[in-house]
């Protein structure tokens, strides 16, 4: 029978998930709740001793010193609810794994009891305020209730359905005797293109029979943009030429001329891969994840965590994840609800969500968190953007991917495999629309981060003791993915019946498309599968043959004994027909803005450090560990108080040596509308320049491209794409940056009643740097009264898509461009500077440009500034002080130089733009002087510091 | 001289031991990173130790709450081995998720056999997971032996359940070793200096031996100069705050 369990903090102790619910209903405008609690609830199936059912309460599920507990065979506790006292009691719904059933099941043996059959978690919360039934309601959808894995549960205890039994029918789809509308049907249920499904009928002709479901369910896996990247290696016709794999033709064709023999692995494995020291190898990988974080904040952002440091562990024969990053857009937390197209999440509660997805997932797997952006824009907000960064250390002998030979057994490693994400990569590859957020429920994984803490600390020990000779990671597409690429040369047998499943029920296609979180797949030889079976036995990690590698070139899949799936693995890798778009560039034109220079540019100064994009991230980074595993050389909240922005981050990752990784990042989409090529050029800009900026160099730093794009088969859209694409060849020639890795997301894009809104075209860069000496590593914040700052770089009057334009509603034309001949000499000189000690403080202009980072060191290292604009190098007359200091001209930095290291400083320097612009002072005061002499802004360090940390201080 | 063996265990979750067992290493031991299971399965023993450490991480995801569930299989599977390894004048050092183990387990404050609990860990004040550098001053009286001739210490804190709460009563007999201050060395400076709310701004504590010691803060984070936040800043010392503990603790194991 079902016994329940309600655990209740004390009360004299602060209930902080009361508290915090409290505030979240205020924030919806509902200002009549006094006070919430939070009870936990636990539902045990089992037949229990009295004694034992205490034992359990007071021995496992309640704290005796902080916790009340209630449990009585299931039925509800009386409380005496007043008119005034509302509650609500929230459950998984069936068939959502409840992340906490294994171990509550494992502690309670652990006691000495037996023959609990299932557990199920929920939370009970009592609000006290008047709320009437519409605020109620609203309180359970915008805080308490995700539909898509929860559900108010009423006063009866939620019985424990049995999963129905799958009876095994094989099905055949019939392709080569049907009509336009049969081929039709089928073409809309596997997601394929006209010419896909002509390809696919002509291969099933000559075979002279028709497919299975699993056949064309792995085609559609396989063939999804999410795993092959059509829209990039397609045809694209780009005015009069066509080109043929734009992929191909920018970014890998800059890796292959640059041809750097410290590129280890670029391309071709789950993450590109570069030399460290000659014995260990770096790796570093960024995923896109999304469509399920917008519908799903919480597991949508905790699985793409969970996906890309798997994409880590599974590139080479394995590397351990050493550092994240998270890049994520947002709409902004203060849009208003009445203007929330139906089906979406508002942006707070989208930030909110991810934050602890990350957090909690990232946290768990103990990998420190130590760079990342959040940018904020309105057209963000039915479809948020959420980049998931992972960096790992292998030993450089076993940074290529692995061979298996013809009889190695395929392994299934880690998590049980469950309805979690079916059709997740089709899903990812298609628009949102407003009901996404109820039919997409299968499309969003839930993840389990100790399962796959364990995975990665017993997948190394077997590294060491070299048991298997391939491993990739279950991702997108799960088994039919990670095998169909695995055997692409050689050949697979797969008994699907041998799966262990999470319940049972699925058919045999689901078992095979199963993106369910937490599994690695490993080929065996037969002289180490034992060995490697054991091992995973000991550390608690399931692990099962499911089949063996052939050398016939099939992908053969059986159920039950029966023969399910049989492709020609040349067929399933190179019989997709290469689609064909067109592609075009109007450069779109924005009216000048033509405000009159405000008389107090302090006041701007403040405006521009309160927004969205400029504002301080300490709430949020602080709750990611930012020191777990010990390497962070520098952190990403620096200074004085520990509380100014970083550029880039600085770890050392092997404990006992001096040498250091360097990871930043570059976006800015506000570049984007103007002119992609820019905004892609800004971006590689911006990520070199946070390097250089803590005093790395260009010699030996790897790139990545994240493109999340609007819909491209729109020919504009796509346009953009290919400009971006252009000027990533362009810089990384240039920069001598190789790419090693990418991804996109080609289909972010929101229907709402036919009208259709794209997110701005997005180009993440993120940059990995080797450092010699980590002691050299400096930090932004000014470090000493009297010292002098210089201006490295040159102003242009490039404020379109500016902060300070978009402050003052516009969007303007003159966008930042990029000189990289230029930019490339001068980063290497301030390189060369930093290298030598000279500089003490540097910090590199972004956003809000000189003001910004001005204002950034002063109140980072607690001391003021006084600088004169007239000495700042512009590339043209410029005649607005406002302009010249908040122009977000790119490659510039502002550098902080004792006096008496200048002569040898500006020795370095000379040939480049560059000039001493003021000094460092301990007035705690921020003055600028303008080109005529006259003060344009005196503002206290304080107030600034104010200003930047007060929109996100929650 | 024979090295000082140290046990580090590990558990489903734990994230903190790699570090931890570079800590001892540089301060002269000899470390093993042992599995929960190896113990229960009596594969290893605990006897064969000097010293044995707790690391920081989410064991079992902290379900149910932070340290409960291998808290539980400690205390029902290795009790008595456990009580053994103190009795016979082993060390003891829990750390952060190591801290609420030693807690729930009842091996801190109380020797296992003695009566109900008086104290626990539970959720932050604020709510969050709180990621900061914090201000300690070690207790003069304290037995502990792990920070002998330390009076003040700046280390990292990351952990969303570190306040101690305890019974009134029970609050006096405590061996309090570690309190939050602010950078002047003041107590009840309130948050964020003391990030969780703790009572009586309690850090870590230790049992009557001094021998059992556990504490939030991470000194295995805390080891060396680059890993300051304030080293690109001041002149900062080759060897940091968090050092001396281990080096005491393999000092202690070492002379007797």
């Amino acid at each position: 029978m079902p016994y329940r369990v309600e655990v209740w903090l004390k009360d004299h102790l602060p209930d902080v998930r009361g508290l915090s619910l409290v505030k979240d209903i205020c924030d919806l405008g509902i200002t009549t709740v006094s006070s919430a609690r939070v009870a936990d609830i636990y539902w045990l199936q089992a037949d229990l001793e009295p004694h034992e059912l205490t034992l359990i309460c007071s021995g496992l599920l309640a704290d005796p010193v902080a916790q009340d507990v209630r449990c009585e065979p299931a039925s509800r506790g009386e409380e005496k609810v007043s008119a005034d006292c509302h509650i609500v009691e929230v459950a998984y719904k069936a068939g959502v794994t409840d992340p906490l059933e294994e171990t509550v099941t494992k502690a309670v043996l652990d006691l000495g009891i037996k023959g609990i059959t299932a557990v199920k978690t929920a939370k009970r919360y009592l609000i006290e305020g008047q709320l009437d039934d519409y605020q109620l309601e609203m309180i359970c959808t915008r805080l308490l209730v995700n539909p898509i894995i929860q559900q108010v549960v009423q006063v009866e205890p939620t019985s424990f359905p049995v999963s129905p039994q799958y009876e095994f029918k094989l099905e055949k789809l019939n392709l080569l005797h049907t009509d336009g509308a049969g081929l039709e049907t089928i073409r809309r249920r596997f997601g394929f293109t006209d010419d896909e499904l002509q390809a696919i009928t002509g291969h099933f002709n000559c075979q002279a029979r028709n497919p299975t479901d699993v056949e064309l369910e792995t085609l559609a896996q396989t063939w999804s943009e999410h795993c092959v990247h059509k829209t990039f290696k397609g045809r694209i016709k780009y005015g009069d030429v066509t080109i043929d794999n734009l992929l191909k033709n920018t970014i890998m064709k800059a890796t292959e001329e640059l041809n750097k023999p410290w590129c280890l692995s670029v391309f071709e494995d789950n993450a590109g891969v570069i030399d460290f020291d000659g014995r260990w190898a770096l790796c570093f990988k960024v995923e896109t994840h999304n469509h399920p974080s917008a519908v799903e904040p919480y597991g949508g952002a905790s699985t793409g965590i969970g996906g890309v440091v798997r994409d880590v562990l599974g590139t080479g024969l394995g590397a351990k994840p050493i550092l994240n990053t998270d890049v994520f857009c947002f709409g902004p937390p203060d849009f208003s609800y009445d203007r929330l197209p139906p089906g979406v999440l508002h942006p707070s509660r989208v930030f909110k969500g991810v934050r602890a997805g990350v957090a909690d997932y990232a946290n768990r797997l103990g990998i420190p968190t130590l760079n990342g952006a959040i940018l904020f824009d309105e057209r963000y907000t039915a479809n948020p953007l959420v980049f998931c960064g992972t960096v790992g250390l292998l030993p450089r002998d076993l940074s290529q991917r692995g061979r298996q030979k013809p009889g190695d057994s395929v392994v299934l490693a880690g998590g049980k495999t469950g309805r979690d994400g079916i059709h997740g990569v089709s899903f990812a590859s298609e628009a949102l629309t407003d009901e996404s957020s109820t039919g997409s429920c299968t499309s969003v994984q839930i993840g389990n981060p100790i399962v796959e803490k364990r995975l990665i600390d017993v997948i190394l020990k077997a590294r060491e003791r070299g048991l298997y000779s391939r491993i990739t990671d279950c991702g997108g597409g799960g088994l039919s993915s990670a095998v169909g690429e695995m055997a692409a040369e050689t050949g697979v047998r797969v008994y699907l019946d041998r799966v262990p499943l999470k319940y049972a029920g699925l058919s045999y296609p689901e078992i095979w498309i199963s993106e369910s979180q937490e599994r690695m797949v490993l080929a065996a030889p037969a002289n180490s599968i034992q060995e490697l079976l054991a091992l995973f036995a000991a550390e608690g990690v399931e692990a099962t043959p499911i089949g063996e590698f052939t050398d016939d070139g099939r992908l053969q899949l059986f159920y039950q004994g029966e023969p399910v799936c049989d492709l020609s693995m040349d067929f399933l890798h190179k019989g997709r027909p290469q689609i064909e778009r067109e592609a075009v560039w109007k450069q779109p034109h924005y009216s000048e803005p033509d405000f009159p220079q405000p008389q107090d540019l302090g006041e701007e100064l403040l405006r521009i450090l309160g927004s969205w994009n400029v504002c301080s991230k300490e709430w949020i980074i602080r709750q990611y560990d930012h020191e777990v595993q010990g390497t962070s050389v520098l952190k990403p909240l620096v200074g004085k108080e520990n509380d100014g922005p970083g550029d880039a981050a600085v770890i050392r990752p092997i404990l006992d040596s001096d040498m250091g990784v360097v990871v930043s990042n570059g976006i800015n989409h506000k570049y984007g509308r103007i002119a992609p090529y820019w905004m892609a050029a800004s971006a590689v800009d911006e990520a070199l320049r946070q390097i250089v900026a803590v005093g790395g160099n260009l010699e030996r730093v790897a790139l990545l491209d994240n493109f999340s794009w609007g819909d491209t088969s729109q020919p504009e859209i796509l346009g953009a794409l290919v400009q971006a694409a252009q000027a990533c060849y362009d810089m990384a020639i240039i920069y001598g940056t190789p790419f090693i890795s990418g991804k996109d997301s080609l289909n972010n894009v929101f229907e709402l009643g036919g009208e259709i809104s794209f997110i701005p075209h997005t180009l993440l860069i993120s940059a990995m740097g080797v450092m010699q000496n980590v002691n050299r590593a400096i930090s932004m914040d000014f470090k000493r009264a009297g010292d002098l700052i210089y201006i490295v770089g040159t102003t242009h009057n490039e404020l379109g898509g500016s902060e300070y334009f978009a402050a003052h509603g516009s969007v303007g034309n003159r966008v930042p461009k990029v000189n990289p001949r230029l930019a490339k000499d001068l980063m290497d000189r301030l390189s060369m500077a930093t290298e030598k000690g000279l500089v003490t403080a540097c910090h590199d202009l972004s956003e809000g440009g000189l003001g910004v980072a001005l204002a950034e060191m002063a109140f980072a290292g607690g001391l003021g500034a006084t600088v004169y604009l007239e000495h700042v190098p512009l590339g043209e007359p410029v005649a607005r002080d406002d302009f010249i200091l908040f122009s977000e001209s790119n490659s510039r930095f502002l550098a902080e130089v004792a006096p008496e290291s200048k002569a040898e400083f500006d020795e370095i320097m000379s040939g480049t733009d560059f000039a001493v612009i003021g000094r460092v002072s301990d007035a705690k005061m921020l003055e600028v002087y303008a080109l005529n002499g006259g003060k344009v802004v005196a503002a206290s360090v304080g107030e600034a510091k104010r200003a930047w940390q007060r929109p996100l201080s929650w | 001289m024979s090295k000082v063996r140290t046990l580090i265990l590990r558990a489903p979750g734990t994230n903190c031991d790699a570090e931890t067992a570079f800590a001892f290493e540089r301060a002269g031991a000899l470390t093993s990173l042992v599995h929960a299971g190896q113990l229960i399965r009596r594969e290893q023993r605990l006897c064969d130790y000097q010293i044995a450490v707790i690391p920081g991480g989410f064991t079992y995801g902290d379900d149910i709450s932070a340290g409960k569930v291998l808290a539980n299989e400690l205390r029902l599977k290795l009790g008595e081995e456990i009580e053994r390894f103190v009795d016979n004048g082993g060390l003891i050092l829990g750390i952060c998720n190591g801290f609420q183990v030693l807690v729930k387990a009842g091996i801190l404050p109380a020797p296992l056999h003695t009566g109900r609990p008086m104290l626990t860990i539970i959720a932050n004040d604020s709510g969050r997971f709180e990621c900061r550098w914090v201000h300690l001053s070690v207790s003069k009286k304290s037995p502990c032996v792990f920070t002998t001739g330390i009076e003040r210490m700046y280390l990292p804190v990351a952990h969303a359940e570190g306040k101690v709460v305890a019974d009134p009563e029970a609050l006096p007999q405590l061996n309090v070793v570690l309190s939050y201050t602010d950078e002047l060395g003041n107590s009840n400076a309130g948050y964020p200096h003391n990030p969780n709310g703790s009572v009586a701004n309690i850090a870590g504590i230790c049992d009557a031996s001094g021998r059992v010691f556990a504490l939030m803060p991470h000194p295995e984070r805390c080891i060396r100069r680059t890993q300051h936040p304030q080293w690109t800043r001041q002149r900062t010392r080759p060897q940091q705050d968090g050092f001396q503990v281990f080096l005491n603790a393999v000092r202690w194991a070492q002379s007797s």
